[in-house]
This record gives C-alpha cells, sequence and structure tokens, in this order.
C-alpha cells in the first residue's frame, strides 16, 4: 500500500468565519461614549438652622413650576434667552446698582488684582418639573458660563478656552470664572406633588 | 505530448508557468488580531437595564472620562410596566431600588475602588426625559448625605441646535 501524505486541511475558509465573528461583534456592540453634564454637589450645610446671608442684587433667581414654566427675578422667561441673561447678569459693573456686587481678587498666574462679580444663580425646582426641562435648563446655564470661560480666555490668552493647552491655563480660567450656581435645598414650589 | 513534458523537465519554458498563488494562510490570523482589538476595545453593558431610560439631550455636553471611576444611578419607568406600574422607580446595578438603598450603594462603590482615587468617583445619573424631579432631588439628596458630590447628568449630545 502507497503512503499517502497527511491530507492538508483548507484554511481558506477560516478568514471568513473570523470575518463573520468580527462582523458579529461590530454589530452587536456599541462603542458608546458617556457624555453629560457634570456638576459638583454642595456639601450638605453642617448646622441646618444656618443660612447663608446673600443680597439680593447678587442673585439671579431662576424658578422651574411644575408646568415647566421658568421665572427669572420674577419675571417669565424662555430658555433660549437665559444664557445671555446670565452672561449679561454676571458682567462686572462696579458702579451700577443694577448689578452685583464686585469684588477683587489676587490671581498669581496673572500677578494681578482681578474684579469678578459676586452674582450668583439661584436654580430651584419643584418636584413636578421633568428632568428634560431641568437639564434644558441647565444646559442654558452651562453654555452660559463656557462662554464667558471663552472670553475670559481670549481676553488673557487669545484663545478659546477649549484652545487652551495648558492645564496652568485652564485652572486661571476656572478661578477667573467660577460656575456659581446654587441649587436650593429641594421644597415644594408651584404645585408639584 | 511526452515529448514536452520531457522538454519541461529539462527547460523551463515561460509559456507553461504557473501563476503564483498568494498565501492566504495568514489572513485568518490578521482577521483574528482585529477581532480581538475590538473585543477589548468594546465594553459590553454592565447593566441589564430594567427601567426604560431615553436620555435628554443638551449641547453642553462634556464626555465622562476614566469609566472605571464611574458608577451608575438609573432612573425611569419600569420596562415591565404591567408589573411594577409606571411610577419612576430606581435601578442599582441589577435591581430596583429605594432612595434608602442609595448609602449602602455608595459605600459599596467606594469599597469596590482603590483608596488613592475613592474621591474622584462620578456617579452618572441616567434618567429618563419624562421623570419628574422630586425622585431625582430625592437621590441628589441622598448622594450629599453620603458625601458622593461628583456627579453626571447623562445626556445625549444634541446634534442640531435649533438656533
Amino acid at each position: 500500500m502507497a503512503r499517502r501524505g497527511a491530507p492538508e486541511i483548507n484554511a481558506g475558509s477560516m478568514a471568513d468565519i473570523a470575518f463573520l465573528l468580527l462582523i458579529f461583534f461590530l454589530v452587536t456592540t456599541t462603542m458608546n461614549v458617556d457624555t453629560g453634564i457634570t456638576r459638583i454637589l454642595p456639601p450638605l450645610p453642617k448646622n441646618k438652622n444656618e443660612k447663608v446671608d446673600v443680597k439680593e442684587r447678587n442673585v439671579l433667581k431662576v424658578l422651574i413650576n411644575s408646568h415647566d414654566l421658568m421665572l427669572v427675578n420674577g419675571k417669565p422667561a424662555t430658555v433660549k434667552e437665559l444664557p445671555d441673561r446670565i452672561i449679561d447678569f454676571m458682567s462686572i459693573h462696579p458702579n451700577n446698582p443694577a448689578y452685583p456686587q464686585v469684588r477683587e481678587k489676587f490671581i498669581p498666574a496673572l500677578g494681578r488684582k482681578v474684579l469678578m462679580t459676586k452674582g450668583l444663580i439661584s436654580l430651584k425646582n419643584d418636584r413636578g418639573t421633568s428632568y428634560k426641562m431641568y437639564i434644558k435648563v441647565q444646559d442654558a446655564i452651562a453654555k452660559a458660563f463656557n462662554e464667558m470661560k471663552d472670553q475670559a480666555a481670549m481676553k488673557y490668552y487669545g484663545l478659546k478656552y477649549d484652545q487652551l493647552l495648558d492645564p496652568e491655563k485652564k485652572k486661571v480660567i476656572n478661578e477667573l470664572v467660577p460656575i456659581r450656581v446654587s441649587e436650593a435645598e429641594p421644597e415644594n414650589v408651584g404645585g408639584g406633588r | 505530448m511526452l515529448e514536452e513534458d520531457v522538454n519541461m523537465a529539462k527547460f523551463k519554458t515561460s509559456k507553461t508557468k504557473e501563476e503564483p498563488r498568494i498565501n492566504t494562510a495568514s489572513l485568518p490570523d490578521i482577521i483574528f488580531i482585529l477581532l480581538f482589538f475590538f473585543m477589548v476595545s468594546v465594553s459590553m453593558r454592565q447593566n441589564n437595564l430594567m427601567v426604560r431610560i431615553k436620555l435628554p439631550q443638551a449641547t453642553q455636553v462634556q464626555k465622562l472620562e476614566k469609566k472605571s471611576l464611574v458608577s451608575y444611578i438609573y432612573i425611569g419607568q419600569p420596562i415591565d410596566r404591567a408589573l411594577y406600574g409606571t411610577n419612576a422607580r430606581i435601578q442599582l446595578n441589577d435591581s430596583y431600588a429605594t432612595v434608602k438603598d442609595i448609602p449602602e450603594f455608595v459605600a459599596k462603590a467606594r469599597q469596590a475602588r482603590n483608596e488613592a482615587v475613592r474621591s474622584l468617583i462620578t456617579f452618572s445619573l441616567k434618567v429618563d426625559q419624562n421623570t419628574r424631579m422630586g425622585i431625582v432631588t430625592d437621590v441628589k439628596q441622598e448622594l450629599r448625605k453620603a458625601n458622593a458630590l461628583k456627579i453626571n447628568y447623562s445626556c445625549r449630545k444634541e446634534l442640531n441646535p435649533k438656533q
């Protein structure tokens, strides 16, 4: 009997099998990048009766009721105009009583004192407010602060905030434009359950 | 015929030369490398969602970095509404939870991480856009009590902002 060599397995279809697997994985998995708005919650007040005294003129009150309607400083407003309202409110007017007070702050990186507003955005929502509306307002506030950061970055470094590569410079801008948003202790406003 | 065969053995004639085949033996290996790359780089969804979540849209979103430092809290209507009703529920890990379970969830999330990075844990709130703020506020209050202050409101990036 003649000796036969072991028959060779045809590996040509191996690539097809691997391709099938690859396509299966490509289709079933999603490369989802998580995106969102990051916020730091204020720590709980140590003393419950402790009330922080903030002057009326330093606060921009944003109220959202259970019907997703918004009041800004007591007057109805839309989400669209909110960023401009905030930017205007947070701008620096040392001698105008219609605007918040200003203070001087020494920024070591710039080597000089800078005028900063004492303005504060107070966001208050009802238990019945929809999350969608709340995010819209948060988004509008974030937009205003991002724009102010861009302005500050333009003024001091000639670049937009996102274009700053040096993390130190970003830190300086963050110091110049702190996100001054206070979320009130929850309570029922405007008829929610 | 026979004569030609003999000739071929002696001289290589160009007209009878076969076309060389490309060796495809290594093709599966290349594909497997691609496959492994995808398997490693893609993260499988960890939690089986039991609540229906359609995230709200926002324009000013940032990427959530360091996924290993993120814990998720899901809030929305139960998928099985016939069984669990239509009230918004909280989902932690793989089960429904109440607001009272959050401190324990936070403690476990901290324990699971290295001590050096515990303060950097972000709690990502994945909340359905039609949820009422009441339950979200309760969750946020619980997080504050547990001193878990870094949170992220998970949103989809709005592609065509109406401006």
